[in-house]
């Protein structure tokens, strides 16, 4: 495990050192932020909206018997916006771009394209992994913008027509622009790109070192899926605990 | 077959690999058992044996794609490195073609030249007519994508890109396995046409006896891990060794 995880973060060092080469990949980068919209974009919409709508329907019972209904529409926003954006859009893109990145590069491996970009000295971490990490570390945190949104929406959504919550749209939106300061969604999006990091270096590591045919590129598929998503809960809570003392 | 298409875009000078005393094992199982040889300058070398008996193993060190667990490959004297690989362009056809899927026929013959610059965008897209119409690939083959390709086009394609790179040594990985004869013996003259004109040195991994009787200059008889035989096709059809004979007199007469 320890080997492992040594050889993902020499993975990581050598696609940050390949990192000067973006520019001239940049058609690969566009093709794969194409792929993580496109795949990503629908259910990433669907999601939001249901996790700020059942924030609102939990947490709005709760505050509206307490007389704190008017505080809801701050308590959805924080949440989405510090915790179930990232961490849900980060698991999301786990499964769908984390799974298609570790098969594609498995398949690679396997039917010899990778040892044939080798023998014509074309490096595979610049040819391959860094147009997958650098898109996938652009758009999660796009992703996590464009979810809070989304959750935010569901969230006032249910709160104003659910009627034991009854909370008007104006007083939802108007407690929310008092709680959620902009270093809030900072926060939600440091924590999406260092998840993005480890989801695309974890995934390209399997991929890469897929063997043994078709059921090697599944066994990679699965472990850069679970590998990444166990990661992404690990990193949650340390970046939570690092980032905790700059919410005060 | 019309072997006379297109003229080479270039007569490059095959280099010499020498094989001191390799040896590659995968934890206990040890598949190359101390293997000596010299390859020669702008010969067809075949290497020949049973399956599993270590021939692509023994191409991948070669190449410099693996690690020995001992010994050394050197290319005209020099040890095997990225850079040596680099400097004397050595090129290499997989078995599977070892195409990129996600690029087009023309993209990925004209891969090597695009990503190392060597040349402008309209040489290169000539570069690769040419090299395409070298291996006689049918017109409007160039944007096609590998998996619309038969098994023998894809070949075909793989060998258009390995000229590209102008190569001081070629090497084939079962370059006639999964293909019907007609097109196993088109790939086999081709090679052959190849090292004619271009005098790159060829190595070719196979165990189909035909293809490694009508092209070799030399023949290799990899088996269990060991060269147990090497000479020209005739000493080697002369050669009394039992595992070899029984390997080129294998047929389905029963006995």
């Amino acid at each position: 495990m320890f080997r492992e995880f040594g050889q993902m973060l020499l993975l990581l060092g050598s696609t940050l050192r390949a990192l000067p080469q973006v520019f001239r990949r940049r058609r690969a980068v566009g093709e794969q932020l194409f792929e993580i919209g496109n795949t990503s974009l629908l259910m990433a919409c669907l999601l939001s909206f249901f996790l700020g709508g059942v924030l609102a329907l939990q947490g709005g019972a709760a505050l509206v018997h307490r007389g704190l209904g008017s505080q809801l529409g701050g308590l959805v926003g924080l949440s989405m916006c510090k915790e179930l954006a990232p961490v849900m859009m980060a698991i999301l893109i786990a499964g769908r771009i984390g799974s298609a990145m570790a098969a594609e590069l498995g398949s690679m491996q396997v039917y010899q394209e990778v040892d044939a970009l080798r023998t014509m000295n074309i490096h595979p971490v610049p040819y391959l992994v860094l147009p997958r990490l650098f898109a996938i570390a652009f758009a999660l945190p796009a992703l996590v913008i464009f979810s809070n949104l989304v959750g935010w929406l569901g969230g006032s959504f249910i709160a104003s027509f659910n009627h034991d919550i009854a909370v008007p749209y104006a007083s939802f939106f108007a407690s929310l622009r008092e709680m959620v300061e902009v270093r809030d969604i900072l926060h939600g999006l440091l924590k999406s790109f260092v998840f993005a990091i480890a989801i695309g270096t974890v995934c390209c590591h399997h991929g890469l070192q897929t063997r043994g045919g078709p059921r090697g590129v599944g066994r990679s598929v699965t472990k850069g899926v679970t590998n990444s998503i166990i990661l992404i809960l690990l990193l949650d809570y340390v970046m939570t605990r690092i980032l905790l003392p700059f919410d005060a | 077959m019309n072997q006379e298409v297109v003229s080479p875009s270039k007569v490059v000078s095959g280099v010499q690999a020498s094989v001191r005393d390799l040896h590659v094992a995968y934890g206990k199982q040890e598949v190359l058992r101390g293997i000596d040889l010299e390859i020669r300058a702008g010969e067809v070398f075949v290497l020949m044996g049973p399956s599993g008996g270590g021939k692509s193993v023994f191409l991948r060190q070669l190449v410099g794609l693996e690690q020995p667990t001992s010994g050394q490959v050197l290319i005209n004297g020099e040890p095997m490195s990225d850079e040596t690989r680099h400097r004397f362009r050595l090129a290499m056809v997989f078995q599977s073609g070892g195409l990129l899927n996600s690029l087009t026929v023309a993209e990925n013959v004209g891969l090597y030249l695009t990503e190392h610059r060597v040349r402008k965008p309209d040489e290169i897209a000539r570069i690769v007519q040419q090299s395409l119409h070298r291996v006689q690939l049918p017109e409007g083959t160039s944007e096609k994508f590998p998996p619309e390709l038969s098994g023998g086009m894809r070949k075909r394609v793989a060998i258009a890109r390995a000229l590209t790179m102008e190569p001081q040594l070629v090497l084939f990985d079962e370059p006639t396995a999964e293909l019907d004869p007609l097109v196993a013996v088109a790939i086999g003259r081709e090679i052959l046409h190849l090292n004619q004109v271009t005098r790159a040195t060829t190595v070719v991994v196979t165990h189909d006896r035909e293809l490694a009787f009508g092209i070799a200059h030399r023949v290799a008889f990899l088996a269990d891990g060991r060269i147990q035989a090497i000479g020209t096709p005739d000493e080697m059809r002369a050669n009394p060794l039992p595992l070899l004979q029984q390997f080129l007199a294998a047929d389905f007469t029963p006995h």
